[in-house]
């Protein structure tokens, strides 16, 4: 058996289903239509269809040789879900769901967002489809993604900020299973990311898996062979996922997760799950877990609501233990350094959680050298984190006129990351250009 | 002393058949407001009429739990409470007063603190079993090994959306009771508990459930001698917690001895 092959509800050790019994009937109703969906050829062909007229799918591989420059002169290929409609790779689980929701003859969608991506794409999906939605989401993110919620509100959908717990995604996970154990009825869960009980971990990185075949294809076209790594943000893990099944059983090629190390793993204020976890169940699956002595889940922090997440899913837990992915983590001020260099160098604006991926194939390259191309999963687009660009950065005109040097380096976030960018405008690529 | 009495869930439904009455099973979170209080609680359920006890274990993510469980079980976690403060409190609770004591928890708690040390540290403190609302029988090898050598119950869920091969599992990996839930939902006070409880019950019993009790929903001696009427025992939770909440621990033990009175009238 190949490691692309592996299904659920097991993955090693990890996954499961801990949920209420009340779920397990409409877990099973999802797992027998999902079966049923994926060998009919009408299903996989109207999801084509919805990629190819309505996201933009094949979406492009971009080089970002510029970027590079200060990667130890590796190449890096972005592979571009920013360029998706709705600007991140959440649209292509979602419309995948959306199809099921109608074929299992449900009328209403549920569902949790941390960044509101998710979110978003799921309110997309539901007026698509007519299908009435109600979106979850953390009092603290509806704060730090206020844009992403008159989205979702101007798509039709109903937003209810989450008061309970950290009052964060974990939290909007909770609640949306509440409301979906009251209303399983009519209700469909459309789960954002390949945690949550089985089918979830195995049905979203299934519709998200077109990620990996499409760039494994499109790298080979451009260079002639596989990536020497694959390097991708982890907070649930689905756009990881997405673009590292492709190359599970391509031995030679390295995977790489980070995960948002918010101010230091060293710190209490993180969110990295593999690398200061440990196995534990949360959300409905056993997987790795911010968690105290005695199991409660601990609050996750990351500067990125995408990633702000205490839990991951169990397909990347089982990779870290077999050895297969490696995941490593990226701070806050790396990940923002990262986002401003792309910015600058490539004018390509990465959402918070994507520039994580892109501070560690920063880190890669100078490791692997110029002889190696690495794969970047550019999994959204920044335009909902401008406010906190802005703030971070310094970028708003009364900001600017507050301090004497236009852009100046951050003022909060401690000390510059590790990778070496430019504080002042124009930014020079000191280091070798690739060639 | 009592702790030697035997305290099985069974043991208590088999007294209580044979009194012509259902039981009555009250939740309370422990640690809630203070470890102090929620052991007077909970003694006073027990004086004011309460059979069994379902001590629920403060946790940080009750997919189960409604408003009212949740603003306690927090409350308690804010203020310090710590797992093993549980088997303290259930040795105190069984010196004062003989009702079984099971435990009402998520699994990721018995997990952490290992589940066959669980076991071993729930019988020395005289405690009775677990109630696990994210714990389905597939995902439960351990649990049953843990509790099939000390002999603790164990009480699995069953819902109105289960299988009748659900059911029957359900049925077949439980002791004590199975848990019927009421309604398509989580904990919290309403006014009409689901005409889907009665269906349920009455399909556990073909699948040949000894004993099935429903919970969710029921604040009332009227609903509890409603759910009486056809199952062998009514599971009062949020209500009790409001009362404790709002009233404190004597208002626990009125209510207590209100919903008792929903236990003595006839069998339908």
């Amino acid at each position: 058996m190949t490691l692309r092959t592996q299904t659920g509800p097991y993955f090693g050790d990890f996954g499961g289903r801990f949920v209420p019994e009340s779920l397990i009937a409409a877990l099973d109703e999802l797992t027998v239509a999902y079966e049923a969906a994926k060998n009919d050829p009408m299903f996989t062909a109207e999801l084509a269809e919805l990629g190819r007229t309505y996201t933009g799918r094949p979406s492009i591989i971009t080089e970002v040789p510029r970027f590079a420059a200060h990667a130890g002169g590796s190449r890096v290929i972005l592979k571009r879900e920013d360029l998706n409609h709705t600007g991140s790779h959440k649209i292509n689980n979602v419309l995948g769901q959306a199809l099921l929701t109608k074929r299992i003859g449900k009328h209403r969608v549920i569902a949790e967002t941390g960044a509101g991506q998710h979110g978003v794409a799921t309110a997309t999906a539901a007026a698509l489809f007519g299908l009435e939605c109600t979106v979850y989401m953390g009092e603290v993110d509806t704060e730090r993604q206020a844009l992403n919620v008159a989205r979702m509100r101007l798509l039709g959908a109903e937003v209810v900020p989450v008061a309970a717990g950290s009052r964060t995604l974990k939290d909007a996970i909770n609640e949306a299973m509440r409301d979906w154990v009251t209303n399983v009825a009519t209700t469909n869960y459309l789960f954002g990311t390949v945690a949550g009980p089985h089918p979830f971990p195995e049905l979203v990185r299934n519709f998200q898996k077109i990620i990996g075949e499409e760039a494994r294809e499109q790298v080979l076209a451009l260079t002639g062979a596989l990536p020497t790594a694959v390097a991708a943000c982890v907070g649930g893990g689905s756009n990881a996922m997405g673009i590292f099944h492709a190359f599970l059983d391509d031995l030679d090629v390295a995977l790489y997760g980070f995960e948002a190390a918010g101010e230091g793993v060293d710190t209490d204020r993180h969110a990295a799950t593999i690398t200061r976890g440990r196995p534990g169940i949360l959300h409905g699956a056993r997987s790795f877990l911010l968690q105290s002595e005695d199991g409660q889940t601990i609050e996750s922090h990351s500067i990125s609501a995408g990633l702000d997440y205490p839990g991951v899913g169990p397909e990347h837990s089982w990779l870290a233990s077999i050895g297969r992915a490696c995941y490593r983590p990226v701070t806050d001020a790396a990940a923002m350094s990262a986002l401003r260099l792309l910015s600058r160098t490539e004018g390509i604006i990465p959402a918070i959680e994507s520039a994580h991926a892109l501070a560690g194939a920063l880190q890669l390259g100078r490791e692997l050298g110029p002889t190696a191309t690495i794969l970047v999963s550019l999994s959204g687009r920044g335009d909902k984190d401008m406010e906190t660009a802005a703030e971070y950065f310094q970028l708003t005109d009364a900001a600017v006129q507050s301090n004497a040097a236009p852009l100046a380096p951050p003022t909060r976030g401690g000390a510059l990351p590790t990778v070496a960018v430019s504080p002042t405008y124009p930014l020079t690529t000191a280091e070798g250009d690739h060639s | 002393m009592m702790a030697n009495t035997p305290r099985t869930v069974g043991s208590v439904i088999t007294r209580c058949t044979a009194e012509r009455r259902g039981a009555l099973i009250g939740y309370l979170p422990v640690g809630f407001p203070t470890l102090d209080e929620s052991v007077d609680a909970a003694v006073a359920l027990v004086e004011n009429g309460v059979d069994i006890l379902e001590l629920g274990l403060p946790y940080s993510d009750p997919v189960m739990d409604g408003p009212v469980i949740q603003r306690a079980t927090l409350q308690a976690l804010a203020t310090g409470f710590r797992v093993p403060q549980v088997f303290a409190a259930i040795a105190r609770i069984t010196e004062q007063v003989a009702a079984p004591v099971l435990v009402m928890t998520y699994w990721n708690l018995v997990l952490q603190h290992g589940v066959n040390r669980f076991a071993d540290d729930l019988v020395a403190a005289g405690g009775a079993g677990l109630i696990t609302p994210d714990l389905i029988p597939e995902e439960a090898a351990e649990w049953i090994a843990a509790s099939d050598r000390t002999g603790l119950d164990r009480v699995f869920l069953a819902a109105p959306s289960s299988t009748d091969e659900r059911l029957t599992q359900a049925v077949a990996a439980s002791r004590g009771f199975v848990y019927a839930v009421s309604t398509m939902g989580i904990t919290g006070a309403r006014n009409d508990v689901d005409t889907a409880a009665r269906t349920l019950v009455e399909r556990l019993r073909r699948a040949g459930a000894p004993a099935s009790c429903v919970g969710l929903g029921i604040s009332t001696a009227e609903q509890v001698r409603d759910v009486l009427g056809y199952a062998d025992g009514a599971i009062v939770g949020s209500a009790l917690v409001d009362a404790l909440m709002t009233d404190g621990v004597a208002a626990v033990g009125e209510l207590a001895a209100s919903l008792a009175r929903g236990t003595r009238a006839d069998r339908g």
